[in-house]
Parts: structure tokens; sequence; C-alpha cells
């Protein structure tokens, strides 16, 4: 690598945590007498120099990893280090690339939504993306965890901003006590493995244990860190938080918890197996397990649901999963350009949403049936970009979500194909009923009925005072942009490119310890995610399937309420079973907790261990 | 049984205790509380981590660190570290008990029933 890389990324990797931190200081002091398109302005111009420096990160990491020794702690030649590193790869340039984006169309979206919103949204959302860049930035395991707590306290606190209503308040507690105690048992994990090599970073660390066979505080450490980011990446059985923070956070910050708070535990989860643990073998097999049964089980409820942003927010545990087998299970090439192109797709759903509830007071699709069919054209636009959505969720091709789709059944072995083709076709069926029902009034108009084992979307307090009679052009723009994003990301071969070597030198844990203790590894070249000619006639197979799904269930008249038929009987008391587990008690999911982590670390370690 | 053992015992055994605390609470501001338990277990196990027999407190003066030996000081600081931590969630979820409080007109985890399914 040039100096003059080197040079560059040791300004801009630092910038990409601090700049927001600093700025999230001078909007909330000038947010006490600046007018609000000021305080806005500038918060948004802060997210797209963020994203900014994510792009600059990725070209200037692209011959090699760039390490920076914060103060310049760098050690000496054959010593411990003392100082921070962060260390920036391609992987981790895209991932801020990714959360400055959405930041961006978040705050696009809120600049005419929230009536009476201070400064402190804005400052929020800028600390929540730096504690974002920080947990991916960060070299050494101690860092990660203070990240990852910092994003989860503001993410707390988020979630729970609109503190006049009950249901946000006690999402957002659920959300905190549960990510609490799983970024707790991260940090036993961390001190047990301070405890057996003496190492914090995360190099050096790797470097320690591979020198012997993996042994028990090894195996129990890494696992308790691994426990710890799964929770954030709502595997099952840490899911629960998830569904009941997206259904009650703000619709702007469902974007960022959707399309990049919750992948980002992925991500902690492919860093640290391919780092510290490569030489635990049955990690890789009980991951995958891991994701099928997200996946599976995120399909699964998202189908039933009636509120929308539950509706939307199972569907992103299904893609977690899907993420999960990818990064695990040979997929590594292909799950980043996956995420980048379901981030775009995901965050626009959101703010459609989002513009529903604006627009009609609810996000409840039984209630909306045939609501926005009002013939205006920004409702029309907005029915447009939803189905739009909705297809692209099914793999239309050539939007993102359907490239990463397509290289991802290439890339994973043959069984867990028909996983990922279910949850794209199911998925994007709700979602397509969700907005034929809405937009177009399409099939009976179903018995409005309270619903005692379900959230449904009424209710919910309005984000800004009043009916909004006219859609404000921002809050279009914004899912229209990240919707072209999407587009963008099926589209351009330099994407696709980008996103195959980042993933592979993501889960090149040798060649991240050579970078960071010398001498670095030269970059090889990886073969392009690109689009082939089988991937996009699966890719056009599954949009119809889900097209065809959605109107059978439609014109059926089935609500999801209701099963009338005996056949259905059975599969329905199973649903309604999983349902009931979902029960938005605190106690239940933590309960829930302990058990998966006692049951990944038995699946981990006795094979292991002998 | 050795003092190191002992702290590692004591260490999960806070652990796990603050986790069924919240399995078992009634009250919010119990679960909140039985989340610092749980916590205050990865100080114990961090100092642990760096505990020397015979050591003294990592505190140098400006001629170095002499003949005695000195426990770890980067675990102290990781401990200092988690205490903020922990104080800015717990304040965070407190201040979220007491909104509860106010709008559920309850601080009982089984009565919330605004989110299911």
């Amino acid at each position: 690598m040039t100096g003059a890389d080197v040079g560059r990324v040791d300004v801009v990797a630092p910038l990409a945590v601090t700049g927001p931190v600093l700025l999230a200081c001078l909007v909330l002091v000038i947010g006490r007498w600046a007018p609000r398109p000021v305080v806005d302005a500038l918060a948004l111009v802060g997210a797209a120099a963020l994203a900014c420096c994510g792009g600059l990160l990725v070209a200037a990491t692209s011959p090699g990893d760039a390490v920076t020794w914060l103060g310049g702690w760098a050690p000496a030649p054959g010593t411990h280090p003392v100082g921070i590193a962060l260390v920036a790869d391609p992987a981790a340039g895209l991932l801020v690339l990714l959360v400055g984006t959405l930041a961006a169309g978040g705050l696009l979206f809120s600049w005419r939504y929230f009536a009476s919103v201070e400064a402190r949204f804005q400052a929020l959302v800028l600390l929540f993306c730096a504690g974002m860049t920080g947990f991916v930035l960060a070299g050494d395991l101690f860092t990660m965890l203070v990240f990852f707590e910092l994003m989860g306290a503001v993410a707390y606190a988020l979630a729970a901003y609109k503190i006049e209503e009950p249901r946000s308040l006690q999402g957002g507690l659920t959300f905190g006590v549960v990510n609490s105690l799983g970024a707790y048992l991260a940090l036993c994990g961390v001190g047990v493995l301070y405890a057996r090599t003496g190492q914090l970073n995360l190099a050096f660390l790797g470097e320690t244990l591979a020198g012997a066979p993996p042994d028990g505080p090894a195996v129990v450490g890494v696992v308790l860190v691994l426990v710890g980011w799964l929770v954030k990446a709502a595997a099952v059985p840490f899911h629960f938080w998830l569904a009941d923070a997206h259904a009650v956070a703000p619709t702007p910050v469902c974007v960022l918890f959707s399309g990049v708070m919750a992948p980002l535990g992925v991500y902690g989860v492919a860093r640290v197996t391919a780092v510290v643990a490569p030489g635990v073998g049955t990690l890789a097999p009980v991951l995958v397990v891991v994701g099928t049964v997200t996946a599976v089980l995120g399909t699964v409820l998202c189908v039933v649901q009636r509120n929308l942003k539950r509706l939307l927010a199972y569907s992103t545990i299904a893609h977690v999963g899907l993420f999960l087998i990818g990064a695990a299970d040979g997929g590594s090439r292909t799950w980043l350009v996956y995420l980048a192109g379901h981030a775009g797709v995901k965050a626009a759903l959101f703010l459609l949403v989002g513009v529903l509830l604006a627009r009609f007071g609810s996000v409840d699709e039984i209630d909306l049936h045939g609501a926005a069919r009002t013939g205006r054209a920004p409702d029309r636009l907005t029915g447009a970009l939803f189905l739009l959505a909705g297809l692209a969720l099914a793999g239309l091709p050539p939007v993102g979500a359907g490239l990463g789709k397509a290289a991802l059944e290439e890339s994973v072995p043959g069984v867990l194909v028909p996983v990922v083709v279910g949850v794209s076709v199911v998925t994007a069926a709700a979602v397509l009923r969700a907005g034929l029902r809405v937009f177009l009034g399409v099939g009976p108009r179903p018995e409005r009925r309270v619903d005692p084992e379900r959230t449904s979307g009424e209710g919910e307090e309005r984000e800004m005072s009043g009916r909004f009679e006219r859609v404000p052009t921002t809050m279009l723009a914004a899912p229209t942009l990240l919707l072209a994003a999407a587009v963008v990301v099926g589209t351009l071969p330099l994407v696709g490119r980008v996103g195959a070597a980042a993933g592979e030198r993501l889960a090149d844990g040798t060649a991240y310890r050579a970078s960071v203790l010398g001498p670095a590894h030269e970059a090889v070249p990886v073969e392009p995610v690109a689009w082939h000619l089988s991937g996009v006639v699966t890719g056009l197979g599954t949009t119809v399937a889900a097209v065809v799904l959605a109107l059978v269930v439609l014109l059926s008249g089935r609500v999801p309420a209701r099963r009338r038929r005996p056949v259905r009987r059975a599969v329905g008391r199973i649903v309604l079973g999983l349902e009931r587990l979902h029960s938005g008690h605190v106690g239940d999911y933590v309960a829930w907790l302990l058990f998966g982590a006692a049951v990944i670390g038995i699946a981990v370690a006795a094979p292991t261990l002998g | 049984m050795t003092l190191t053992a002992v702290a590692w015992t004591v260490a999960g055994w806070l652990v796990v205790v603050g986790a069924l605390g919240i399995v078992r609470s009634r009250n919010l501001v119990q679960t909140v509380v039985a989340l610092s338990v749980a916590q205050s277990g990865t100080y114990v196990l961090l100092i642990a981590a760096g505990f020397q027999r015979g050591a003294t407190v990592p505190i140098l003066g400006a001629g170095g660190a002499g003949s005695t030996p000195v426990v770890d000081p980067l675990v102290q600081a990781l401990v200092l570290t988690d205490i903020v931590v922990s104080a800015t969630v717990t304040a965070l979820l407190l201040a979220l008990t007491v909104q509860i409080a106010k709008r559920h007109g309850t601080v009982d985890p089984d009565e919330l029933r605004a989110l299911r399914g």
C-alpha cells in the first residue's frame, strides 16, 4: 500500500467515528436557537459526509487493509499492543457507507415528519451512527464492545422516542434489557479471552489462539462474545426484542434498525469467527442451523402480522437469517451485496409505511383496506413505490436485493437454496398482499375485529401534528432515493466487484491478522458478484411466485386472523403457538436468551472439547 | 479453593442470578436492578482476570514501577468504562420505567400487554 493511502485512512477512519459525535454536540448546542431547517440540513450533511467517508475507506483499502493506531500507540515489533487500533477494510468501509446513506435517508424523511421534534432527535441519530461506525472499524474486542453499547444505549432511547405512547415505552424497555444482557454476556466472553491470552486486539488474540488446538476457556470466551453479537443480529432465540422495537420506533429510526443495525450483528459474528476462532470447526455448522431456524421462523411470523411495521420487522429477521447462513457457509462473497440491496429496499418500505401513518393515522393492514385508493397523485406514487419495493424484495432484476439473492443461491449448498427462495417469495408475498390491500383495495373487505393475540396497527401515535392532507415532497423523495440506491447496487458492476472482495476479505482472518501484525498479504482478486442468466430467470420466477401467492391469499378472502378449514387447523394451531411465545414479556425473552446461549454453547463446545 | 476460583465462581453466579432475577421479576424497577446485578458479575470477572497474588495497586510514581509487581491496570480501566456504560443504561431504563408507570399505570411486566404476537 502506498504512503498516501495510509495517510488518508489515518484521517478518515477516526473521523468516521468522532465526526458524528462532534456534530451531534454541535447540533444540540445550536438546536436551542437555530431554526429547524438549519439543524436538519446540518445533520443531513453530516450523514452524507459519513457516507462519503465510507466510500473513501472502500477506495483506499482495496489494495490492502489499513491499520490506524490511535494516538500513535503503535506497538513496537515483538511487543504486546497497549493502544487501540482502527482497522479499515472494504467490508468496514462498505458498512460505513451504508450507515451514512440510510441515516441521510432517514433524516431527509424526518425533515417534515416530526411536528415538534427538537435537535435531540438529529443528535441521537448522529450518535447512533457513531456507535455503528465505531463497531465496524474497531480492531480490538473491548472497543467493539464499547461501541456496541453506545449503539445500544442510543438505540433504546430512539426506540422509546415517543415517550407518551405506552407501546413504545414497553418496546424500548424490552429492547434495552435484552440487548444489555447480551452485551454483558459478550463482556464476560471478552474477560475470559483476556484471561486466557492477555490480548484484546483481535489480530493478536487470533494469533495467540491459533498456535494451539482450541481449549475450554478459548471456546467459552468465543461463544459468549458471539452470543452477544447474535442478540443484536436477532437470531432465534434472541430475536424477540426486534419486532417489538421496530413496531414502536419512529419510522426514520426503523430504517437504521432494520437496514444496518441488526445486520451488524452478523458482521460481528463473521469478523470474530474469521479472525479469532478459525480453529473451532463446529462454529460454522451451528451458525448455519441458527440462521436457517431464524429465516424460517421470521418468514412464518411475517405472514401472520397485520401491523405493517411488525410485518416488515419479521421479514428483516428472516433476511438476517439468510445473511447468517451466507456468512457462515460459503456465501461470504455474496452476502454483503445482498445486505446492501436488502437495506435499500427495506428502508424504502419502512418509510412508505411512515407515509401511510402520516396520511391515514394507522399502520394496520386490515384497517387500511383500500384507504389509500384516493386517486391523488402522491398516494398513487406511494402505492407504486410500495408495490415495486415488494417485487424487489422477491428478487426482481435488476434491483440489488435480487442480485444478492441470486448470488447467494449460487453460493450456498444445495439443501439451503429452498430456504433462500422460500424467504424471498413468502416475505415478499406478505408485503405485496398488504400493499395490494391498502393501495388498491384488492380482495373482499375483511371484517374488523379486536385481536387479543396480535398487535394491531391502530392507535399508533402520529409522528406529526394533525393529518397530512398533502404528503411533503421530502417524505416521498427519501424512499424514492433509497429504492434508486438499491437499483444502483444491482446494476453498477463496481458494487458487485467491491462487495465480493469485501466479503471474501471479511472471511479471511489470516490476511486480517497479517495486515495488523505485518507483513501484510497482497489482496487477491475475487470473482465479482454479477447477474447470470440463471439468476435473472430465478429472480423473475420468484417475483411471479410472490405475486401469485399474494393474489391467491387476497382473493380467497383469508384474513391473517382467520383460519376456517380443518386442514389448516393443525398448521394454524402451531402458528398460533409460535405467536403466543412472543408474549411481549421481558422475563420470557431473557429466559429464551439464557436457553439459547446454553444450547449454542453446548453445541459448539461439546464436539470441540470432546 | 483458591482465591481466583472463588472470584470466578462469584462472577458467574452474579451474572446468572441477575439474569434469573429478570426472568422472575414482578416489578420493572427490580428488573433494571437485576440487570445491574448481572453486570456486577462482569466487574468481578474482569478484576479476577487481572489479579496477581502479592501485587500492589497499579499506581506508578514518576520513578517507574520499582520492584513490586502490580495488578493488571488494563482490566481496571475496562471496569471503569463498563461502570460508565452501566450508569447510562440503568438511568435510561429507570427513566423508561417511570414513564411506563405513568402511561400503563403499572410496573408489573405481567400486566404490560401492549405488544404481542
